[in-house]
């Protein structure tokens, strides 16, 4: 069989491939799979895959699709979902040893909608545990490795979904981001991440770290890409309460349309601690927007030197909150003690790894009694600051230009033992999550070493439609 | 117990809302089923799972809130509070904490007013089942929808309680948002309980009480913690703020935990659920679906249809008995007669044969009939109740029966004047005692005439004609 890189196309082309009749679904999955058994033992970027069940799935379109016109632009495209995504019948484990014999008896909704677009879905991502990590490094089966650079970190949480699109194991991938888990690992690993405004899509399925920050996104190859995925997976879900009624765009990215925006430049993000390759890189793109929009103007996001400190005191206390329930008692691992409470305590001491006890434990600390106030109700204060800093700068301009990451990737080990280091990673992409709004993480023009930088924007809530031109607009240039 | 000390009760009060569906999954909700077969994901705590808040149970809550005399809280929310137990899936129970449903509130029990501090809804736990090598958690109630009802502190006594609780359980069955059978746990109570010397404002230490699972238990146990503290404080001790635990059949209560084992539950904000909006025009509306509650419908019958106080508080006790009450009346014009044969005849029916208004087989439509043949004279009181106990044995109308036995009154002058001048002929020494001014007499003569006509004479009609003849001797 000649064997033909499919990997390497966007949704879209392949799409086009697919509806021309030019190819064969069972050969995009050959395809991905040699991709994925060439490329994978050094990555780790999976925790499951569904090698036959996808080759079955792709027969089955061969032999019923028959009408070509109208077929979903993600019908047949393969697809890696993070593994805190719940797929029926399949493992979710969360990178966590607690969830490690786990079996979703349902699906969550974004993955209900998408096997309703008709993706074949090609294996479960590897992840930080619970999604609490900035590099992929806390997952209990193993790291995930940079496919750039395989001495480096992929970016966390979604290291694996991130490094598959960027390995060409799949063409769509879904990851989730809490303080930055999509854009972060997009930046990383040279591909694209969007954060949907939180409450666009439906947190049904997604097992919960912080669930007033988190969202689930798609990593792809093109803002294109994202552009359909999100429109696939948005809109409102009963069986979620936070998820709203407001009716989502055609996907449609056009770059043109940035000569009305008027770009934003938050002053406060270019500061001290920036990587001077990364700001090259954003300065440049900036350089190269400016000739075809509107307008880049400086603004100021003058509460953001406190969203590392912010984000960290309410993620942890809802996650504190969220992961009582793995005790042992109904699923997951159980390790038996001689009473209930050392059966609970044997149970959470071995099934959880250390950066998920340390922020139980931080989490607990924050909401408990007489620190409440001092800790979860300040950072709750200050977050609302925040949205007002937002609110604020979103009278003046239409989207806000930052870097992703203050730094290109760093090596494997280089940080996981300084919890501090390894949580200013996210220092720039925790307030558009803090303040519920819509970004997405782009290479920009240049690089840094070997390394693409990844370039975020941040749109005003349910803006997706202007990150997503200007992300195009991006790439345009790149072209 | 001496008088020295003023006994201060609050009473917290969990009820059983009766939804079809749980709190926040469409799980039913059903006593008795199987152990773990209305369950699934979300009630299971599953993870990845969302809560999504069932708006019936909402309603129902409202209404009880209207009934309390409550604010409805327009914007309210919910929040997670945590503790660690097998039966509680999620590793936190989703409450209601700084802003409840419902605030300021009173219900009136014996003419004083009993102060409700706020009532809220929340989900119950599953229920653990213990043996001696396993236990086993149920899931069936986990997540079925239940208010929590807190009064001030304003009960002075185990009987105010106890009435409060009757009260309060009465206003539930009325609004029909709860079966609130205390042994099945749809109507949980937990007093807090404390004493102070007469004449001090200070409230001293108080306990709270647990697993009182009856109005008996509730009264006893309220006895026996009130007994407990007076003899600690007349020993110059000091009460210990604890829960305790009673314990039906030593009819004692142990400690259950102390003040230093006290949990912290970090209660915050259920980030998964929005914030809960009732609005002003969903309230009011709420409030026209509002039945007439015990109270006012005690008024209506004493003051509209003059019906005796203690009678119309046996009238209103149940919903249906007050119900029954009222079809009967659009048959019978003569309310007191019904209300006086409800209270009596019919209650002692259901007494007997341990059934409720709901099963008693006479419809009010034919108890109307038979109460309007006795009002029109047509048969007399015992008949009456003869025909009753045949109704309820053999399911005909009143009508069928007296006209079957032949057990209306005849109106037949001249038959009845053929017996009177009978039984005076036969019972001469009888006539003459009463012609000696032993009038008394003259209900043996009544008897004897009824008894040959088989009670189908008025015994005021037998009586009239008796005393004519007599008087024309």
């Amino acid at each position: 069989m000649s064997y033909q890189d499919f990997g390497s196309f966007t949704i879209r082309a392949l799409h086009q491939k697919i509806k021309a009749r030019e190819i064969k679904f069972t050969d995009i999955i050959f395809s991905v799979f040699e991709k994925i058994k060439k490329e994978d033992e050094k990555i780790s970027a999976f925790i499951t895959l569904f090698e036959e069940e996808s080759y079955q799935q792709a027969q089955q379109l061969d032999e019923t699709i028959k009408e070509r016109d109208n077929l979903h632009p993600l019908l047949g495209i393969p697809f890696a979902i993070k593994d805190n995504i719940c797929v029926k019948g399949s493992l979710a484990t969360c990178g966590s040893k607690i969830l490690a014999n786990f079996i979703s008896p349902y699906d969550a909704t974004v993955v209900t909608r998408l096997k309703n677009a008709g993706i074949i879905i090609i294996g479960k991502t590897n992840m930080d545990e619970f999604g609490m990590g900035s590099s992929t490094e806390t997952s209990y089966y193993g790291p995930v490795a940079n496919p750039i650079d395989n001495s480096c970190v992929p970016g966390g949480s979604s290291g694996g979904s991130a490094a598959v699109i960027a390995y060409h194991g799949a063409l769509g991938a879904l990851g989730t981001d809490t303080g930055g888990s999509v854009r972060l690992p997009a930046s990383f690993c040279g591909v694209v991440g969007l954060k949907p405004t939180y409450g666009r899509v439906s947190r049904y399925g997604l097992i919960a770290f912080a669930s007033s920050l988190d969202c689930i996104g798609p990593i792809t190859k093109t803002a294109d890409d994202a552009a359909i995925i999100l429109s696939t997976i948005a809109g409102h879900d009963e069986y979620d309460a936070t998820s709203v009624k407001i009716p989502t765009n055609k996907p449609i990215c056009n770059p043109n349309a940035i000569k009305e925006y008027t770009i934003g430049i938050p002053e406060e993000y270019f500061a001290e601690g920036l990587d001077s390759n990364v700001a090259h890189v954003v300065e440049k793109t900036i350089t190269e927007l400016k000739k075809r929009c509107k307008a880049v103007k400086k603004i100021s996001l003058p509460h953001t030197k406190y969203t590392v400190a912010t984000y960290y005191l309410i993620c942890t206390a809802e996650a504190s909150s969220n992961l009582a329930r793995y005790d042992g008692v109904k699923y997951g691992l159980r390790i038996m003690g001689e009473n209930l409470i050392s059966l609970y305590e044997k149970t959470r001491q071995d099934g959880f790894g250390t950066e998920v006890k340390r922020r139980i434990l931080l989490g607990t600390y924050g909401l408990s009694k007489g620190y409440y106030d001092e800790y979860y109700g300040t950072a709750q204060k200050v977050r609302t600051l925040i949205e007002q800093d937002f609110d604020e700068a979103f009278k003046t301009c239409n989207v806000i230009i930052t870097p992703t990451a203050p730094t290109p990737p760093f090596k494997l080990g280089e940080k996981i033992s300084d919890p501090l280091a390894m949580y200013l990673s996210d220092v720039f992409t925790t307030s558009p999550s803090l303040a519920g709004l819509p970004a997405i993480s782009i290479p920009g023009i240049g690089l840094a070493g070997n390394f693409p930088v990844g370039v975020q924007i941040i749109g005003p809530a349910f803006g997706e439609e202007y990150i997503l031109n200007c992300a195009s607009a991006i790439e345009q240039i790149n072209e | 117990m001496s008088n020295k000390y003023e006994v201060i009760i609050g009473v917290e009060i969990h009820v059983q809302l009766k939804t079809k569906s749980k709190m926040f999954c469409s799980c039913a909700v059903e006593f008795g089923a199987n152990p773990n077969t209305n369950v699934c994901p979300i009630c299971m705590g599953l993870p990845g799972t969302l809560p999504t808040v069932n708006d019936k149970a909402i309603e129902l809550a409202v209404k009880v809130g209207l009934a309390l005399n409550c604010t409805i809280v327009e914007h309210s929310t919910f929040a997670r509070k945590h503790y660690f137990y097998p039966d509680l899936p999620k590793g936190y129970q989703i409450t209601q904490y700084k802003e409840p449903l419902a605030v300021n509130g009173f219900v009136e029990v014996a003419g004083t007013k009993i102060l409700i501090r706020r009532l809220h809804v929340e989900e119950d736990s599953g229920k653990s089942i213990h043996s001696d090598k396993e236990s086993l958690v149920d899931f069936n109630r986990c997540g079925v929808p239940l208010i929590e009802v807190v009064t001030e502190p304003d009960i002075r006594s185990p009987e105010q309680a106890v009435q409060y609780l009757h009260t309060l359980r009465q206003i539930l069955h009325y609004l029909d948002v709860s079966d609130c059978d205390m042994e099945k746990g749809h109507f949980r109570c937990e007093p807090n309980i404390s004493l102070r010397p007469i004449g001090q404002i200070k409230f001293g230490v108080r306990t709270e009480l647990k697993n009182l699972n009856s109005l008996r238990n509730v009264r006893e146990g309220l006895e026996y913690e009130i007994n407990r503290q007076a003899t600690i404080l007349d020993e110059g001790g000091k009460v210990v703020q604890e829960t305790l635990y009673w314990d039906e059949q030593t009819k004692t209560a142990g400690t259950m935990r102390g003040k230093e084992e006290s949990e912290d539950y970090r209660y915050f904000l259920e980030p998964d659920l929005p914030v809960l909006v009732i609005s002003k025009e969903r309230i009011t509306t709420l409030f026209k679906t509002l039945p007439l509650l015990p109270q006012q419908r005690k008024n209506v019958l004493v003051e509209k249809f003059e019906i005796p106080n203690n009678i119309a508080e046996i009238i209103i006790e149940s919903k249906e008995f007050a119900d029954y009450f009222d079809a009967v009346m659009k048959y019978c014009p003569n309310y007191k007669l019904v209300a006086n044969w409800l209270v009596t005849e019919v209650r002692s029916i259901l007494n007997e044969k341990a059934i409720t208004i709901k099963d008693f087989s006479i419809s009010p439509n034919q108890l109307a009939n038979l109460l309007n043949m006795l009002n029109e004279n047509k048969i007399t009181g015992p008949v009456a109740k003869d025909i009753f106990v045949e109704m309820m044995n053999c399911r005909k109308s009143a009508q069928e029966i007296a006209e079957a036995t032949g057990l209306f009154l005849i109106e037949d002058d001249i038959l009845l004047s053929k017996i009177v001048d009978e039984v005076l002929n036969e019972n001469p020494d009888i006539v003459t005692k009463y012609k000696t001014g032993k009038t008394a007499v003259i209900g043996f003569l009544v008897g004897a005439v009824l008894r040959k006509t088989q009670g189908k004479f008025a015994p005021d009609k037998v009586s009239e004609m008796i005393l004519k003849h007599i008087a024309g001797k």
